[in-house]
């Protein structure tokens, strides 16, 4: 489990997180919601250990990240999985070395069984024909699904990602997220989304954090968020006539 | 931010720069990829140059000391010496400062950028170390030979000058880059080329590592590498010259 307790940041005296408080569970694709500039982004960074909170403690299954010293804190890391928003993907090495980077540099495996576990992971993710091209040479959704494969290449047991299937159509958006569902159910792990596609979160939120101006407003889950009365989430994620009728419709198929 | 945390910022850096790779066989493997692309990529260029160059040094000579009481043997003497202790480790410096250093502050920013940086820390590993130390053995590895060879090239260019304009004859040339031949301005060279070449590698990376927002930024960090790698191997120069010869 993940816990967040009370997570202050701040940049140049402006604060971004204001007392952030959650926890996020294994085998549950937890996702964090809210507008632009909500803090989304550096709430999920301050969870990688990317940025260091001013205030507030992060556990990963009792391990205290904010506490940790440079070298515990990389090891942890290797037990964390991260898919960017925009793939970030290392230029200058293919799809196939991409993937194998984490082995090379953190197990002792020849290179027939890191190649054998790309290959296996390759496939997991639907992607099959793509070892030797390099990213630019394959489209967005492909460029996705390879990051997905390299943050599960090392099995990791936390698994984040910063919008995963923006800029992707609504039919390569569906797949990514049913893949990530997968995964977080197949391999038993702490998923966290971050995340502004609505049909994500009904889909596959079983927690949902809604974050509004570097607070916690809401948290509940993808079946909790069609019943809420509360005002600012209902706002944020109502705010189209279409999910006004899918909610309707939802209410009234559950009142009959 | 003032210059001085500039510096402090870039000391830090070096301090985790500095530390063993957290795996040999990948530190190879990157280094050697840093040597073809810092070293065996600007092969071309330094040889161009340092050829033509050498053939403008002993040209120019040739017209200055034209005159019957000075020996001709001095055209050659003069331009191995500037050749030497000048033109290949500082000017060639300075041209590897421009293509070398923009190439690492603009892949490193572009890696920054786009969030490869962050991808790497994520993983655990200590991107500083993974990104800029094999650069730094690559150029401290490669520029003394680059520089060695724009040293026999420049003098070389200088002869072909000769033979092609006939200001001067060879035999005189020969004589003179014969003359009070003093190994230690080539020790002085190479010394003032390791510490270029550290300076090459570390200081674009620094501008590339810290860049923040977009292309724009990348492109502006890339210039102002380029500019300050230039700036300080020209003061560093000035004092290593004082310091070893001085």
């Amino acid at each position: 489990m993940i816990e967040v307790k009370d997570l202050y940041k701040e940049f140049s005296g402006t604060p971004v997180l204001k007392g952030i408080s959650t926890t996020f569970e294994k085998g549950k694709t937890s996702m964090i919601i809210g507008q632009s500039g909500s803090g989304k982004t550096v709430f999920l960074k301050c969870l990688l250990g990317l940025h260091i909170p001013e205030k507030g403690e992060i556990c990963f299954d009792g391990r205290k990240h904010t506490e940790l010293d440079i070298k515990s804190r990389r090891q942890l890391r290797k037990e964390i999985g991260m898919v960017f928003q925009g793939g970030a993907l290392y230029d200058s090495l293919t799809v196939e070395e991409n993937i194998m980077f984490p082995l090379k540099m953190f197990t002792k495996n020849s290179f027939a069984e890191m190649l054998k576990r790309v290959n296996f992971v390759l496939d997991r993710v639907n992607l099959v024909d793509a070892n030797k091209k390099f990213p630019a040479e394959i489209s967005g959704g492909m460029q996705k699904r390879v990051a997905i494969a390299r943050a599960i290449v090392m099995n990791p047991k936390y698994l984040f990602c910063d919008e995963p299937n923006s800029g992707l159509d609504p039919n390569t958006a569906t797949l990514i997220d049913n893949l990530i569902q997968e995964i977080t159910k197949e391999y038993d792990i702490i998923t966290v989304i971050n995340s502004h596609d609505m049909n994500s979160v009904m889909e596959i939120g079983e927690k949902i954090v809604f974050l509004k101006d570097g607070v916690k407003a809401w948290e509940g889950t993808n079946k909790e968020i069609f019943k809420t009365e509360n005002e600012t989430i209902v706002n944020f994620v109502y705010s189209s006539n279409l999910f006004k009728k899918v909610r309707e419709a939802y209410l009234n198929e559950t009142n009959q | 931010m003032n210059y001085l945390e500039h510096i402090g910022k870039y000391f830090i850096m070096l301090k985790q720069v500095f530390k063993k790779p957290q795996k040999w066989s990948v530190f190879k493997e990157t280094l050697f990829r840093e040597i073809e692309d810092l070293g065996l990529k600007s092969l071309g260029i330094i040889m161009f140059i340092s050829f033509f160059v050498g053939g403008v040094v002993a040209i120019q000579t040739a017209l200055n000391v034209d005159s019957p009481f000075i020996p001709k043997y001095l055209i050659g003497f003069a331009t191995k010496r500037s050749v030497i202790l000048e033109f290949a480790p500082t000017f060639m410096s300075v041209i590897l400062a421009g293509k070398v250093g923009s190439y690492i502050s603009s892949s490193i920013g572009t890696m920054r950028v786009t969030e490869q940086i962050d991808a790497l820390e994520v993983m655990g590993i200590n991107s500083l170390n993974y990104l800029v130390l094999p650069k730094i053995i690559a150029t401290l590895f490669f520029y003394p030979i680059l520089i060695i060879l724009a040293m026999f090239l420049g003098i070389y260019g200088g002869y072909v000058a000769g033979l092609l304009t006939g200001k001067f004859f060879s035999e005189d040339y020969i004589s003179g880059i014969q003359l009070d031949f003093n190994p230690y301005f080539i020790k002085y060279a190479l010394i003032k080329t390791l510490v270029f070449a550290f300076v090459i590698a570390t200081i674009p990376a620094y501008h590339g590592y810290y860049v923040k927002g977009g292309s724009l930024e990348v492109g502006r960090a890339s210039t102002q590498a380029v500019v300050w790698t230039s700036v300080v191997i020209i003061l560093l120069n000035y004092f290593l010259t004082q310091m070893l010869l001085g």
